[in-house]
């Protein structure tokens, strides 16, 4: 009972950053991003990159993915949101365009890379940082499980929840604690009225994506080590999880999505030690459920209609 | 002439003519096939999607419900393949009238949710503890009823009913009660619209085609796995051609599928992830320059577009 819960804690932990960037997209713009789960495609291979052609550890793919997609997600901002904006029907066109250009991104992905499945060794995460673990936790300097209440995890999954812990904080300290944070909740909350107080908010939405799509490639590097292995067609699979993590947090809520994604994390390991051939049918079920009983999700606002 | 029949005469006859007598001249009677079931599928998001606004990204489920429900009356009652393809687009109804609180979303959730329950039932029949039923992930092999040819009219016929169903909504005042709830639900039911009642009919009419669909390809292929008949293409392609031809237009949906599903044979089979990124490319283009479809570079002249 004790292993299914703290495996599930460790990663829900990470299922929230893997959601919240698409969070943030949708609490500011009213955007679906239906290409997150092709971000996050493309930060695992930021991580496979980083292992395979500079030999570096896969952690170092952390700033380098954030960094390169913050910057994508600034340009992708100006060339398709504002001409979306004004369409007639923006949040309905927004799904089927995002899903074109995850359509897109998968193909140039298939035809760059191939669509063999890769790996990274789960040993080679956080390498680098082992002598600092030993100094702290004691022990030898090595990257082997790690002890919780004496049962043993892979080391990999505590470095991605750790991760998960301290992006999720930036977010925290970002929207509450910066200047452009606080007019990025006044627009979530009422976009006209933001409008009307003079609030840029162009500029606001703009930073949101960059941020919401870097966290996504964050959540990518560690894809490879949670999932075992990746692909090019992984990201439809990473958007409907990351829909339904959001969605038990509530749509709009960015931190809402912590919550979402550790009740999701421990009900999915519940449910793969005690009934593991009905696993898969969980995340849709769950989506469902919440969807029809709870659409605001466990914290937030109404979003259902008629 | 009232504009029904003229409609009716003048573009579903000839189609159904010349996909009628195609086979005899035309060897590759799967294309043929394959383009008679996109029709179907097509027009079935048209009747959805088009005429209340609702995108079925989950429709595949219905299709895959159908392509079952006809497996399972052969497999367990031995049925002729007629009544097996009528208990298919049985079982889609029903399946339908299980999912109609989904409907009570809007926009973007409902796709959303609608995803997820197509999933949710791949995952449901794929279960191996469920073999003995549906034969789980191992596929089913149907002998017995083998018979493309009887399949091919059986497919033909579905679309002749798919089409009656379009040109009825394009030309009643059901269908024109549909197009104002989708404008605007609350002004629609203040003019004495019975708009739950409307919509679920509409949903439940664009299961049917599409589990009649499922269950003819079902007796066209007869040996298939789970993930052969819920393949997201079918939901992807169907709402792709229907979006790129034009929806709420008898028309649009068949030009989206000539040309589209045309390309795709001539390029798709050899390197599909060229045609993904084209039609990538295409969907987005579609969304940022054409919300309303090929259609509407003539409706935008002011010509009638059926």
């Amino acid at each position: 009972m004790l292993y299914p819960l703290i495996a599930g804690v460790l990663f829900g932990l990470y299922f929230s950053l893997v959601g919240i960037g698409l969070n943030l997209v949708f609490g500011v713009m009213r955007i679906v991003n239906l290409a997150h789960g092709d971000f996050l495609m493309l930060g695992a291979f930021v991580a496979f990159g980083v292992y395979t052609a500079a030999g570096l550890d896969p952690l170092v793919g952390v700033p380098i993915a954030f960094a390169l997609f913050c910057v994508a997600g600034l340009l992708l901002y100006w060339i398709l949101v504002p001409r979306l904006q004004r369409a007639r029907d923006p949040e309905m066109l927004s799904f089927i365009l995002f899903f074109g250009f995850s359509q897109v991104i998968e193909a140039l992905t298939t035809i760059v890379f191939g669509t063999s499945e890769r790996s990274i060794p789960s040993r080679e995460l956080a390498n680098s940082l082992s002598g600092v673990r030993a100094a702290i936790f004691g022990g030898e300097a090595t990257n082997g499980p790690f002890q919780i209440f004496g049962l043993s995890f892979p080391a990999s999954w505590v470095v991605a929840a750790t991760v998960s812990v301290i992006a999720i904080g930036c977010v925290y300290l970002y929207l509450y604690r910066t200047r452009l944070g606080t007019l990025t909740r006044a627009v979530m909350s009422r976009r006209e009225e933001a409008i009307a107080t003079g609030i840029n908010v162009d500029r606001v939405s703009a930073a949101a994506f960059g941020i919401g799509l870097g966290l996504a490639a964050v959540a990518g590097v560690f894809a490879p080590f949670m999932f075992g292995s990746f692909t090019p067609a992984f990201g439809i699979d990473a958007t409907v999880t990351s829909f339904v993590v959001v969605v038990l947090g509530s749509l709009g809520n960015p931190l809402g999505t912590a919550l979402g994604g550790v009740v999701y994390g421990v009900s999915y390991m519940l449910v793969q030690t005690y009934l593991s051939s009905w696993a898969d049918l969980l995340p849709y079920v769950l989506l469902i459920a919440i969807l029809l009983l709870r659409p605001s999700g466990l914290l937030g606002r109404r979003v259902r209609v008629a | 002439m009232p504009d029904t029949l003229r409609h009716y005469l003048f573009i579903a006859v000839p189609l159904l003519v010349v996909l009628a007598v195609l086979p005899s001249v035309y060897n590759n009677h799967l294309l043929l096939f394959n383009f008679v079931i996109f029709f179907i599928l097509a027009q079935g998001v048209n009747i959805i999607y088009g005429f209340t606004g609702y995108l079925p990204f989950g429709y595949v489920g219905f299709f895959g419900a159908g392509a079952y429900g006809f497996a399972l009356m052969v497999m367990h009652l031995n049925s002729p393949a007629p009544v097996a393809v009528l208990a298919g687009g049985l079982v889609a109804v029903v399946l339908g009238l299980i999912l109609t609180p989904l409907l009570r979303l809007a926009g973007a959730y409902f796709s959303i949710a609608n995803l997820a329950a197509a999933l949710a039932v791949l995952h449901l029949i794929a279960n191996p503890a469920l073999e003995s039923i549906t034969k789980g992930p191992y596929g089913v092999a149907l002998n017995g009823t083998f018979n493309p040819t009887w399949a091919y009219a059986g497919a033909v016929l579905i679309l002749a009913l798919t089409l009656g169903i379009v040109v009825y909504l394009k030309n009643s005042s059901f269908g024109l009660a549909l197009q104002a709830v989708r404008e605007d639900s609350f002004s629609a039911s203040m003019s004495g619209v019975n708009v739950v009642k409307m919509r679920t009919i509409a949903w439940l009419a664009s299961a049917l085609v599409a589990g009649l669909a499922g269950g003819v390809f079902a007796w066209y292929v007869s040996v298939f796995y789970p993930d052969n008949v819920f393949s997201a293409d079918f939901s992807i392609f169907a709402i792709v051609f229907a979006l790129f031809g034009g929806v709420a237009t008898i028309c649009g949906p068949l030009i989206g599928v000539i040309i589209l599903y045309g390309i795709y044979n001539l390029i798709g089979f050899t390197t599909p992830q060229y045609f993904q990124l084209i039609y990538g490319l295409l969907i987005m283009g579609l969304v940022l320059f054409l919300p309303a479809g090929l259609v509407s570079l003539a409706t935008r002249r002011g010509w009638n577009v059926p």
